[in-house]
């Protein structure tokens, strides 16, 4: 079935020139893996496609249940010099949460997660 | 030596809160008090401040704070670390040093300050010498932009702060220091820790980042099932709570609102991340990975297991230069076809723009309401919304281009689609862009200098 990662993450991110990082963090421990597998550097850089025009990098915290990506390129020139509302990258967090992964029945049973977008 | 110290964070940035650091000196007990002003941004405004008015150029907003808490401070001993002096440490100390003697306390305290971070002076000796200084980013050398820079300061490290409070000062006012050594400094002077003690160094540079940023890790910004985090109003600013041997506890003062919870210190400890197993600072260079949290009670996280490694050769340098001109302006148009109108707006816009022969390095729209913060992500807009404001900002390096663009939103109120309103502010104001050129420069170039003074 098709999850959310507002279901399964919450997330922060921040500026540091032109690249956007997005910290994304499993809301119960044994989220975490399922996000290693699925949210990979590749499907992020799908997900901003035209809006992260640079590379993604990915980085494991396996401590803190959390990945932190490297949105290059995606700033408008970053800091003062870009145009955007957003010209710090701070509403990246949530855009990664719209993304959606796959996840077998039987697993997203298991970890007692329902389909769908919210459980709200 | 104490078995545990208490540093309050009270100011995540210039413009933070003001009675932040008031409520966290009278809010309970602290021993320090860590206060960060400096964005990249702020250097460059501050050193305009200076070249209109010698005694100006740092964080003024900080005088009326010590005039507030400065009694409370050398009643209970509250030490107090700020980057506030900006490019001009001398001028802030010396109208902290005003304010303690108008308060009575002259000759009941020491003011330290931290120079020796403002390398503008000797830019062309540098590049006379070799040292390219370039672009962390892009790789590009300085001198690119060697004419239109505004300010040029390293960011010096936690060890000059931990002289000026081994000399006894109450106050410490730096200008380039980085916000984690505001956090590092007590800690090192209460514990005596090495300075190839790279573990412990990294956890209280660890400790800084989870403060540096004011309320954002006591609620404030949480994501985290953020509708239950109470009293947000009175939000407590949080505190770190560290022992000798580098593990601490994050907390906030009894009865303030927002929450301090594994998730929220999460939040934090992934913003403005780069790779984590690297986390370069002056002083040590930190291991995220190593971190480990447990929850410690009510509003209070505890944080152990810190790694780092050996601290670079290398200081970072904060360059900003002069980079051209941008406007932004706005309107809003209402239902119906409120997106449609205000796309059709921009089209005039632009159309206008052209007939006018005005060349920009760029221009963008946005719409609010519909697709600025997740562009195309947020799915395509509802024929039905209730308004959508239309966005449009250019930048360029000629500032005649940029006024006229300024003078061509109000037109489209009379000249463009219907159902349109929100102009009352004006025309748009040209702002020019300081652009920001991080760098990297031997630590043997530079000499930080401490000076500690009776008030």
């Amino acid at each position: 079935m098709k999850i959310q990662l507002l279901k399964l993450a919450h997330a922060r991110s921040g500026d540091k020139g032109d690249t956007a990082n997005v910290g994304l963090i499993a809301l119960r421990e044994d989220y975490y893996p399922l996000l290693v597998r699925e949210v990979t550097a590749a499907r992020v850089r799908e997900h901003f496609e035209g809006i992260c025009r640079g590379e993604v990098e990915r980085f494991e915290l396996a401590n803190l249940g959390a990945l932190n990506f490297l949105l290059h390129e995606s700033l408008g020139g970053g800091g003062t010099l870009s145009l955007m509302t957003d010209a710090q990258g701070k509403t990246f967090s949530t855009a990664l949460l719209r993304m959606f992964i796959e996840v077998p029945d039987e697993e997203a049973r298991s970890l007692g997660i329902k389909e769908g977008t919210s459980d709200k | 030596m104490k078995e545990k110290i208490r540093i309050a964070s009270g100011q995540g940035f210039w413009g933070d809160m003001l009675d932040a650091p008031v409520r966290q000196v009278k809010g309970g007990q602290i021993d320090y008090l860590m206060l960060d002003y400096l964005a990249e941004v702020t250097m460059s405004i501050m050193q305009k401040q200076r070249a209109r008015d010698p005694r100006a150029g740092y964080a003024r907003d900080f005088v009326p704070l010590m005039r507030e808490i400065l009694p409370d401070c050398v009643e209970r001993n509250i030490r107090v670390t700020a980057n506030a002096g900006g490019v001009n440490p001398v001028g802030c100390a010396e109208a902290v040093r005003d304010v303690a003697r108008e308060l009575g306390l002259g000759g009941r305290l020491r003011i330290g300050t931290v120079t020796g971070d403002d390398i503008m002076g000797r830019l062309d000796e540098f590049l006379e010498r070799g040292i390219e200084l370039r672009n962390m980013d892009t790789n590009e050398p300085l001198s690119k932009v060697r004419d239109a820079i505004q300010s040029a300061n390293v960011y010096l490290g936690a060890w000059p702060m931990v002289e000026a409070l081994q000399g006894g000062a109450q106050v410490v006012i730096t200008g380039r220091a980085t916000d984690t050594g505001l956090t590092l400094a007590p800690l090192i002077n209460e514990f005596g820790w090495r300075e190839d003690d790279w573990d412990r160094l990294s956890a209280g540079t660890i400790a800084g980042h989870i403060i540096e940023c004011g309320a954002q890790s006591s609620g404030g910004n949480c994501q985290y099932d953020w509708q239950s985090i109470p009293d947000l109003a009175n939000v407590g600013f949080p505190i770190v709570e560290a022992a000798p041997d580098g593990t601490f506890v994050v907390t906030k003062h009894e009865g303030t609102g927002g929450i301090v919870s594994i998730p929220s210190v999460k939040e934090q400890l992934v913003y403005e991340m780069g790779d984590p197993h690297e986390y370069i600072t002056p002083d040590c260079v930190a291991d995220f990975a190593s971190i480990q949290l447990e929850d410690a009670g009510t509003n209070r996280v505890r944080v152990h297991g810190i790694k780092g490694h050996p601290a670079t050769e290398f200081l970072k340098v904060s360059i900003s230069y002069s980079a051209g001109y941008k406007a932004v302006g706005t309107l809003v148009y209402s239902w119906p076809d409120a997106y449609a109108k205000a796309r059709a707006a921009d089209q005039i816009l632009r159309a206008r723009l052209e007939r006018l022969g005005l060349r920009f390095d760029q221009i963008l729209t946005e719409y609010v309401g519909a697709n600025a913060t997740h562009g195309r992500l947020a799915g395509e807009p509802s024929p039905d919304l209730p308004e959508v404001q239309l966005r449009i900002g250019v930048r360029g390096a000629d500032r005649a281009a940029v006024e006229r663009f300024t003078k061509e939103i109000a037109p489209l109120i009379l000249t463009g689609p219907p159902g349109v309103t929100g102009f009352a502010g004006g025309r748009p104001k040209v702002e020019e862009i300081v652009a920001y050129w991080p760098a990297l420069i031997p630590k043997t170039e530079i000499n930080a200098r401490v000076e500690v003074t009776e008030a």
